[in-house]
């Protein structure tokens, strides 16, 4: 058991990727010799020379596109846009190729890409440097979306996306790259699209995902501190998402709570209630609330934390949950 | 908007080996070491491979496919490229690649199980060496691009056994970003392949001049490598461009870009009305340069083949066309609950759920008559 950053934590695992596997490739803008602008592929491309960790054109669509051929000739290519507001020149080849492919062949062409893509605010930066797209790719069938919280989901999750022979969108939550906790080299891992109980607790459920699960468990630390016992669940894959976990604790608790920094309109959270209200209808004790970024574009880094979800605003969701 | 200043563009400059009244022409880069009999089957490929595409367009008009996009009239660019392909190499076509399906042989029912609505394409891409037909305009090209840097990274490129790919794309391709970045990628990364474009002179009804100012051949040099413009209607000068683009790429002298100068004599597709934009003087100019026809013409004129090898071909390709039909028509529809199959490698609870909910609502109808 080591302690490290989730940045270590993402590069120990691509690291060891990168031994299992010789077809998996690491593709990307400034991910060689820079080590990536996070440095999250630091030192990897001295180690497994610079035709396993490439440094790409600056051209994203070329980067997913190519990525596609490489699958058809057997490999595995893990790629990283550098950030979130950078995925869309990509687009096209993300939903209308790498999550057709499968289906379209019935079966006959695997492309088992890994698109990481470092995501979400907090971190001061110009525009198209903040954003949480993930529900544009949890929308697309044949795209699978995962998220990790912690040093060790990082470890373990970006190794089981990259063994996976499913497309997966792997969002890493930025402003937590830094963030230390442990991580267990040697244990079994948890599953992929597995939701977790993060804190358990009793009185209101509160569910979250990426950088939002540490908001959430300050979020309970708070409130245990005046008596309210909440229970936060890391949801860890967002297409597919895990409910079972989210049933059992709304069945106990009666009041939920979704968390992300994603627009609420048309968004995870959306689902999340609506499927709640459509499994746990007698259990329920208020209405499913939301705490998410609001309905524009990601304003100006002076103003971003009044746009993110914080501890405030969750607790002010679970006292509206309360005094429903 | 400003029109390019200037008159009509004159006949283009480009690589011919027969001319349209059938004569062999030499071309001091490219030339073409055939047998007869090569002749004479090039002639069949030709031949069989327009019977086909009429076949097809009949269907269509008959409700039996959805929609169809013919190839008619670029028979040669497609059979001279087909064929030029070693066993070895990997093509990865637009949704109007017939012709080099057949010369894959891939079976030519295929497509029409896309066309139809049965399936979206039945071939295995990676056992017949010819990727899925790709309908979102380019996005073939990076796949190729991808493929050929993958060639490279498995040691396969620098002999003369090695591997190469074929990309193809039409001139309206030419514009979109994919196009470009997979030229900027395949230049940057040597990567052995070849860009065929298909310059039929229209993305659906917006000619040539809303793509380009320059000819589409060049463009290759601003991207550091090798352009050529080809008669893409003499399927043996199609053939000896592909095949030398082809054999320097798998020896290691990267990617070149192939303009197979052509023209599209049908629709874009079924659902298409050429005559909205093109006028009929045009069409004809253009009949006069056919590309069946000058083979036949040079058989001819070279004692290679007389009337009866001409019909024995029309009748094998009309048996051809007749065992398509039949089975086109003989083409089951899935069952509805197959649509719910081969979304991901490793399943989804999410989709087994759905799966199982509607397959629960069909089953409720169990016994009712409709």
């Amino acid at each position: 058991m080591e302690t490290v950053t989730i940045g270590k934590a993402l590069n120990l695992g691509l690291r060891r990727a990168l031994e299992d596997d010789p077809k998996v490739i690491l593709m990307g803008e400034d991910i060689g010799r820079l080590g990536g602008v996070f440095r999250i592929t630091d030192g990897l491309q001295k180690d497994f020379g610079d035709d396993r960790v490439i440094d790409t054109p600056l051209a994203e669509s070329g980067i997913v596109g190519t990525a596609v051929g490489l699958c058809l000739r057997g490999y595995r290519p893990v790629l990283e846009i550098q950030f979130d507001g950078f995925v869309y020149p990509a687009y096209d080849q993300i939903v209308s190729q790498v999550a057709k492919m499968h289906y379209r062949s019935r079966g006959q062409v695997r492309v088992p890409i890994v698109i990481r893509i470092p995501y979400g605010g907090g971190i001061g930066a110009v525009e198209h440097h903040s954003e949480s797209p993930e529900a544009y790719f949890a929308h697309t069938a044949g795209l699978k979306v995962v998220t990790c919280a912690s040093p060790d989901d990082a470890y373990w999750m970006i190794q089981q996306a990259i063994a996976s022979d499913d497309p997966i969108i792997f969002f890493e939550p930025k402003r937590r790259y830094w963030e230390k906790g442990p991580v267990d080299t040697d244990t079994e891992p948890y599953p992929l699209h597995a939701a977790r109980v993060a804190r358990p607790g009793t009185d209101a459920t509160v569910v979250a995902y990426g950088p939002m699960v540490r908001t959430a468990l300050d979020a309970a630390t708070a409130a245990a501190e005046e008596g309210r016992e909440l229970e936060v669940i890391d949801l860890r894959s967002i297409s597919p998402l895990d409910m079972a976990p989210v049933y059992e604790s709304v069945r106990k608790t009666g009041r939920l709570v979704v968390v992300h920094e994603a627009p609420s309109n048309v968004g995870v959270g959306a689902e999340i209630a609506a499927r709640v209200t459509e499994q746990c209808f007698y259990s329920l004790e208020a209405p499913v609330l939301r705490v998410c970024g609001f309905n524009v574009p990601y304003p100006a880094a002076r103003v971003e934390e009044d746009f993110l979800p914080d501890l405030d605003r969750v607790l002010d969701a679970v006292d509206r949950s309360f005094g429903w | 908007m400003a029109k390019p200043a200037g008159t009509p563009p004159p006949e283009p400059e480009f690589v011919q080996l027969l001319t349209p009244d059938g004569e062999r022409v030499e071309h001091p880069d490219y030339r073409v070491d055939f047998t007869d009999d090569e002749y004479r089957s090039l002639y069949h490929d030709l031949v069989v491979v327009r019977r086909l595409d009429a076949e097809a367009t009949a269907l269509q008009r008959q409700g039996e496919l959805g929609i169809w996009a013919s190839l008619l009239g670029q028979e040669a660019a497609q059979v001279g490229s087909g064929r030029a392909m070693r066993p070895q190499d990997m093509a990865f076509p637009t949704y109007r690649e017939h012709g080099v399906l057949y010369c894959r042989g891939i079976d030519p029912i295929m497509p029409l199980g896309l066309f139809r609505g049965v399936d979206q394409g039945g071939w295995d891409p990676i056992e017949m060496k010819f990727a899925m037909y790709t309908i979102v305009i380019g996005a073939q090209t990076l796949h190729a691009t991808g493929y050929a840097m993958g060639i490279a990274m498995d040691g396969k490129v620098g002999t003369e056994d090695g591997e190469a790919v074929i990309a193809y794309f039409g001139d309206g391709a030419s514009s979109q970003g994919d196009v470009n970045e997979a030229f900027v990628w395949s230049s940057v990364f040597h990567a052995p392949v070849v860009f065929f474009c298909q310059n039929n002179q229209y993305a659906i009804s917006e000619p040539l001049e809303r793509q380009t100012r320059v000819p589409l051949y060049q463009r290759a040099h601003g991207f550091g490598f090798p352009g050529v413009r080809v008669d893409g209607n003499d399927v043996l000068a199609s053939y000896a461009v592909t095949r030398a683009a082809l054999d320097q790429a798998r020896v290691g002298q990267g990617p070149t870009l192939i303009e197979a100068y052509t023209y599209r004599m049908g629709a874009h597709t079924t659902s298409d009305d050429p005559t909205r934009y093109r006028i009929a003087s045009e069409v004809e100019a253009w009949q006069a340069k056919d590309p069946i026809l000058r083979v036949r013409r040079f058989l001819e004129q070279q004692g290679l083949a007389d009337q009866s090898f001409f019909g024995e071909v029309d009748e094998q390709a009309r048996v051809e066309a007749v065992k398509l039909r039949e089975r086109v028509l003989e083409l089951p529809d899935p069952a509805p609950v197959t649509m719910f199959d081969h979304v991901f490698p490793n399943g989804s609870p999410e989709i087994d759920e759905e799966r199982e909910q509607f397959t629960a609502y069909l089953s409720s109808f169990a016994g009712e008559v409709h």
